[in-house]
């Protein structure tokens, strides 16, 4: 599931109002769950509308400042020149791993890919760690090196590990492409560049776009990059208000411009999508097309390859490998390391578990029982995505702190805002398994004289298992490296593998991030790359 | 694995000609042989008098100047109708030709029309000007009437043949639809595990066949063991000629040539319907000749015919004699 889906999601027409309580009534239960849980998702966005307005004159104050439009043009400027610049990665990796003869272009593929379930924050200790001025080039040459930190730094950190989310639609789209179009193309005279700008590129358009605007909001809402290299965006700006102590509202009001500033880039999306949304003029399954002979260019080629998987895999991992040796070798805090891993896998679960029970309503209720009120709860079931995780966390710290004090600061509000926040990454799956189950299916059970109990466990669970269980670990997966809500929101002492990176890279500690940070990449990287590569994109 | 092997073809300028053969056949792959999107092991292309592939040279596709139209159109989606047929004018291409070719096929005013908005007749017929704009010598046409439905399908082969003659272009059909081959050409090559068997007017395919093969694939037969001498082959219907043949032979036979009555020449044998089978604008009589051998007669609707009934039988029509082939062939 990805923000694109989230567009589609919302851009649907709505029902007729004859259809507002769907033509198949759902059980009372179902319905008030459902109803529940999209209250629940909707809470951090509206809390922060009830937090800006409870003091509008301080809010105003704050966002009307030439502070403000810096902060946009700098978020605004780092994003475009990331998506840019993913673009630029993407369109030819993707090109030679699909359709050149590139040696080893599975293999590419799979690497090229690979640097995606980086987490930002983790990428950029990484790179912090070997080109910064304490880092572990400077330590192995014995000079000073030029500073990495601002916006240089944030930029090669986030475009290095987003590329992926515009090469995974690319290369799905390039595949998908039929080939008699290119064909055609030829036969009427064209050279192979022309055939590639005139009817090869417009093709790729609508997946090129979709994969930037992902890249556009993943740095938008970034909040470990940008704080590691100390790049002023619209996170660490919050960050650092809310942290000041006097600063909520500050905080609030940034938060609601930055929410504006990602819901226009999504409108503006939608728009440019539904405009050129591409129709396959016929069906059937494209012959597949022969790969275009390289021959010289094969070198260059490769030499493009390598470097970028050089610098966005093998340098960061390298890097990781030199500080965990040392580390190692200097003695590990085995008990720290154990409690901090703890506290990532309890809140990590909980979360999964809390999501995927939602998720299944969610799921049921829009599959089963389409209707208005339905389609609004599978909608507002989005919101929490919509909203970077340092935005969902502190509008929960505002409800909290105001409405339920005893909560604040609790594991159950961490859990709570893990799992709005990465509801959709669940729902997705769980809706796709359940569409595989007609409901025909079940009526042909009942035919065969099947109770509606032991239809559901004979036919449903089996075949919706495999897309529950793939929703809730994706949900686990990224509820793992999550790092600004857990900042925010964790219980004074509940340090988790995530915060701790965090702290004590900002800190200079490098050795000190390493295990940690390891331990992450090696418990959700393999997983999430797994889950990736089968098409369910998370950011 | 050779898919094409030995597909020799010669095609008169001007002409239209439909390659045939069952799925699998190497049709597709000599239609972009000749297009130049697939390269072959060896032999000769030659289009309009010029070498464009042999042992030493390879024009790539987009110098050959072949048009084509393929079997799911390939219309460009993101391009108008005027920008479709007008892409293969060059970058820029002659609002004036793009009228003229759509005018040929009847689409006149389409010009500012998304293809995904045509139906499929139409997208068919914006292939056909697309592939006719650049005034090609020869245009590939790649089962071009498959993905239509049966009453369009019918409409439009009528229409295509038409528009192709009136543009004078020598068009090369491909199909696996023997009655689309035969009613659209006025030569057909049956290709058969990457060979040409036979090449003729459909007339010649379909009337004289070159072996049990082509005539079973082109249609229904009936093969009736004969024994031939001095340029007769003597069987159950009667005295034919046989050409060149001599000894053991077979008399192939469409069943529209079985003739039956309660009365005949002198040469008929008398026969028993067994069976009809009646399909409005005709009906397929069943008749046990008297070595107990059925064969099926094509009659028109009237008069019915009964199970049981006592009919004179005899062959009507052109009929082909072929020395015995040993074992029977592929349906």
């Amino acid at each position: 599931m990805d923000a694109a889906a989230g567009a589609r999601a919302l851009g649907r027409r709505l029902p007729s109002a004859a259809r507002v309580f769907g033509t198949r009534r759902p059980p009372l239960v179902l319905l008030g769950l459902g109803l529940v849980i999209g209250l629940a998702a909707a809470l951090p966005g509206l809390y922060l509308v009830v937090a800006v307005l409870d003091d509008t004159s301080g809010a105003v104050d704050a966002v009307m400042t030439s502070r403000t439009l810096g902060l946009i043009t700098r978020s605004l400027g780092l994003a475009a020149a990331v998506t840019v610049a993913a673009i630029a990665i993407a369109v030819p990796l993707a090109w030679l791993t699909v359709r050149s003869d590139l040696p080893g272009r599975r293999a590419w593929a799979t690497l090229a890919t690979l640097p995606l379930v980086i987490p930002s924050y983790i990428g950029a200790y990484l790179f912090v760690s070997a080109l910064g001025p304490r880092g572990a080039l400077a330590d192995l040459l014995g000079v000073r090196l030029p500073s990495i930190y601002g916006f240089t730094g944030a930029f090669l950190v986030l475009t290095l590990f987003t590329y992926p989310l515009v090469l995974i639609p690319l290369r799905s789209a390039l595949r998908r492409m039929d080939p008699s179009l290119e064909e055609a193309a030829r036969v009427m005279g064209r050279s192979p560049a022309e055939v590639f700008r005139t009817v090869v590129l417009p093709q790729l358009t609508p997946a090129i776009g979709a994969g930037a605007v992902l890249v556009a909001l993943y740095t938008l809402s970034d909040f470990g990059a940008v704080s590691i290299m100390r790049f002023n965006s619209f996170t660490r700006d919050i960050y650092v208000a809310y942290q000041s102590g006097f600063g909520r509202t500050e905080a609030a009001a940034l938060g609601m411009v930055l929410v504006i500033v990602m819901l226009v880039l999504f409108a503006v999306y939608a728009r440019v999508r539904a405009a050129r949304a591409l129709h396959r003029t016929t069906p059937g399954t494209p012959r597949p097309s022969a790969p275009v002979q390289l021959g010289r260019w094969r070198w260059p080629a490769l030499a493009f390859c390598s470097v970028i998987v050089g610098v966005a895999l093998v340098l960061p991992v390298g890097v990781l490998g030199y500080w965990a040796t040392k580390q190692i070798s200097s003695g590990l805090e085995m008990g720290a390391l154990a409690t901090n891993a703890g506290h990532s896998l309890l809140a990590a679960a909980c979360a999964a578990l809390a999501a995927g029970l939602a998720a299944i309503a969610v799921a049921l209720l829009s599959v089963r029982y389409p209707s208005y009120v339905s389609r609004i709860v599978e909608r507002v079931g989005y919101a929490g995505y919509a909203l970077p995780g340092i935005v969902v966390a502190l509008a929960l710290v505002f409800f909290t702190t105001r409405v339920a004090l005893p909560l604040y600061q609790t594991l159950a509000v961490l859990v709570f805002a893990l799992a709005i926040h990465y509801l959709p990454l669940a729902v997705s799956p769980i809706s796709a398994s359940l569409l595989q189950v007609p409901p025909r299916l079940e009526e042909a059970a009942r035919g065969l004289g099947r109770s509606p109990m032991a239809v559901f466990r004979t036919i449903t669970t089996p075949l919706v298992t495999s897309g529950v269980l793939g929703g809730a670990a994706l949900v686990f997966l990224h509820a793992l490296k999550e790092l600004p809500a857990t900042l925010l929101l964790a219980p004074i002492g509940f340090d988790t593998l995530a915060t701790d990176v965090w702290r004590q890279t900002s800190f200079g500690f490098f050795e000190a991030s390493a295990i940690p940070a390891l331990l992450l990449l090696l418990i959700a990287a393999p997983p999430l790359y797994l889950l990736s590569a089968k098409g369910s994109v998370g950011t | 694995m050779q898919a094409v092997d030995g597909a020799d073809l010669e095609l008169r300028a001007g002409g239209t000609c439909s390659v045939l053969g069952p799925s699998g056949c190497g049709k597709t792959t000599t239609l972009r042989l000749i297009a130049g999107l697939e390269r072959p092991d060896s032999g000769e292309i030659i289009v309009g008098g010029r070498v464009v592939s042999s042992a030493d040279r390879f024009v790539p596709a987009e110098q050959r100047k072949i048009g084509m139209v393929f079997q799911d159109y390939a219309l460009f989606p993101h391009m108008d109708v005027a920008g479709n047929v007008g892409y293969g004018l060059g970058r820029k291409p002659d609002g004036g030709r793009i009228r003229e070719a759509l005018e040929l096929v009847g689409l006149a005013g389409s010009e500012r029309r998304p293809v995904h908005e045509l139906s499929g007749g139409q997208q068919q017929r914006v292939a056909l000007a697309r592939a006719l704009a650049p005034t090609p010598d020869l245009v590939l046409l790649d089962e071009p009437f498959s993905n239509l439905d049966a009453s369009l399908r019918d409409r439009l082969r009528q229409e295509v043949s038409q528009i192709l003659r009136t543009a004078g272009v020598t068009a090369l059909f491909v199909t696996h639809d023997q009655e689309e081959a035969m009613s659209i050409a006025e030569t057909v090559a049956v290709m058969r595990d990457g060979r040409v068997e036979q090449a003729g007017t459909p007339e010649e395919v379909y009337l004289r066949p070159a072996s049990r093969w082509m005539a079973e694939f082109l249609g229904d037969i009936e093969v009736l063991p004969a024994d031939a001498h001095d340029g007769r082959a003597s069987c159950e219907l009667g005295n034919l000629p046989a050409g060149d043949v001599s000894g053991a032979c077979d008399v192939l036979v469409r069943p529209e040539s079985v003739a039956i009555g309660v009365s005949g020449p002198s040469s008929a044998a008398s026969a028993e319907v067994v069976s009809r089978r009646f399909f409005g604008h005709d009906q397929l009589v069943g008749l046990r000749l008297a070595s107990g051998q059925v064969i099926c007669s094509r009659r028109l609707g009237f008069p019915a015919w009964h199970p049981g009934d006592h009919v004179q039988a005899w062959i009507e029509g052109p009929v082909e004699v072929l020395p015995r082939e040993n074992g029977a062939a592929p349906a």
